[in-house]
């Protein structure tokens, strides 16, 4: 049987469709694929904030959808909340305020933070019952798994998936390997 | 010597999850997915098993079985499983230790345990694909999805 250790990519690129913040002609794009219910997500979080306020409008983050719902009971519904809150203009404090708030992401708990939010609650509530973003979550797992997403959090830094650690450094050194040298003198100043 | 793309799978017969014995040859007529890993019971989020339980509808849709192999206990196996609500068996390659594995060309002595390696076998019992990840790299699923769908394809060509 033959060994592989190859590099794997994302198959389906970053669009209009995706929930993206930072410039679109950014030198480099980092895409997460999480899952709002996942503590090594929610570990990743703050790391990704950092390495978005370091890089600033070098950098274009994206976040697609990859609940693991059989395991994370309230993932799914995390991630259609999310969802609802981008048809409402308000998906970058949404997802925010969910990996705040990993200890309690049961519905009840959901839509209190949508009342929070300034979100339309009662219009929430109804998507939600009616499963009217759950083709749009499945629609970015099937991506992720598409592209050889392997658990979460999984990182592609410009198109290639990042298979080593997500520590801040060690993000930080493949963005910088994925971008060239131009990124250096912005990294420095905001050390 | 270890079994080949483009042959017949060596047949074996395995004790389940649920203590039932599973045999390939009882298979045909449906593709077979044999995902061999190292050990249950790794870090939930990255799990390999894990991630196959939530593509399980998409592996369903070509009408293939999945089936997880490790050289851990029937009893291990189970407690793993309802941990994990995983929806298809885990096989016991207990003993003799590691023979499937061998069969296969995936056992690592050295380790005591299986390599994290994937197999697609077609409903004539022939596999049509085989991967080896790093031990260290859940292979994903991407790589089984692409094989199920070559065999659709083979099929209906």
């Amino acid at each position: 049987m033959s060994r592989h250790a190859q590099v794997t990519r994302l198959t389906v690129p970053v669009s209009d469709g995706d929930h993206s913040i930072g410039p679109i002609d950014a030198p480099v794009t980092l895409v997460e694929y999480g899952d709002y219910q996942c503590p090594y997500c929610g570990r990743a979080f703050p790391i990704v904030q950092e390495v978005r306020r370091r890089l600033g409008d070098q950098l274009r983050f994206v976040f697609r959808n990859f609940p693991l719902t059989q395991i994370h009971e309230h993932a799914e519904h995390a991630a259609e909340v999310a969802e609802a809150a981008a048809a409402q203009g308000k998906f970058w404090p949404t997802h925010d305020w969910l990996f705040r708030h990993q200890f309690a992401l049961d519905d009840e708990a959901l839509l209190e933070g949508a009342q929070e939010l300034g979100l339309d609650v009662e219009r929430v509530r109804r998507e939600l019952a009616d499963s009217t973003h759950r083709a749009r979550v499945r629609e970015d797992f099937l991506s992720g798994i598409k592209s050889g997403v392997n658990g979460t959090p999984t990182f592609y830094i410009n198109g290639i998936r990042h298979d080593a650690d997500y520590g801040l450094e060690t993000l930080i050194a493949a963005i910088e390997a994925a971008a060239g040298s131009g990124l250096q003198d912005t990294l420095k100043r905001r050390e | 010597m270890a079994a080949k793309q483009g042959e017949r799978a060596p047949d074996f017969e395995l004790t389940a999850t649920d203590g039932t014995r599973v045999a390939l040859r009882d298979l045909r007529g449906s593709p077979v997915i044999l995902a061999f890993y190292p050990a249950d019971w790794s870090p939930v989020c990255s799990d390999q098993m894990a991630l196959y339980n939530e593509v399980l509808p998409e592996f369903q849709r070509y009408g293939a079985r999945m089936l997880g192999i490790s050289v851990d206990s029937r009893w291990c196996h189970s407690a793993f499983a309802e941990n994990r609500h995983l929806g298809f068996p885990l096989l016991a390659d207990f003993e003799p230790k590691g023979e499937v594995a061998k069969a296969f060309g995936v056992y690592r002595e050295a380790d005591g345990t299986t390599e994290r390696a994937l197999v697609v076998i077609d409903a004539e019992g022939v596999i049509r694909w085989q991967y080896i990840s790093p031990i260290d790299v859940n292979p994903g699923a991407d790589g089984i999805l692409e094989a199920l769908e070559a065999l659709t394809e083979g099929a209906t060509t």
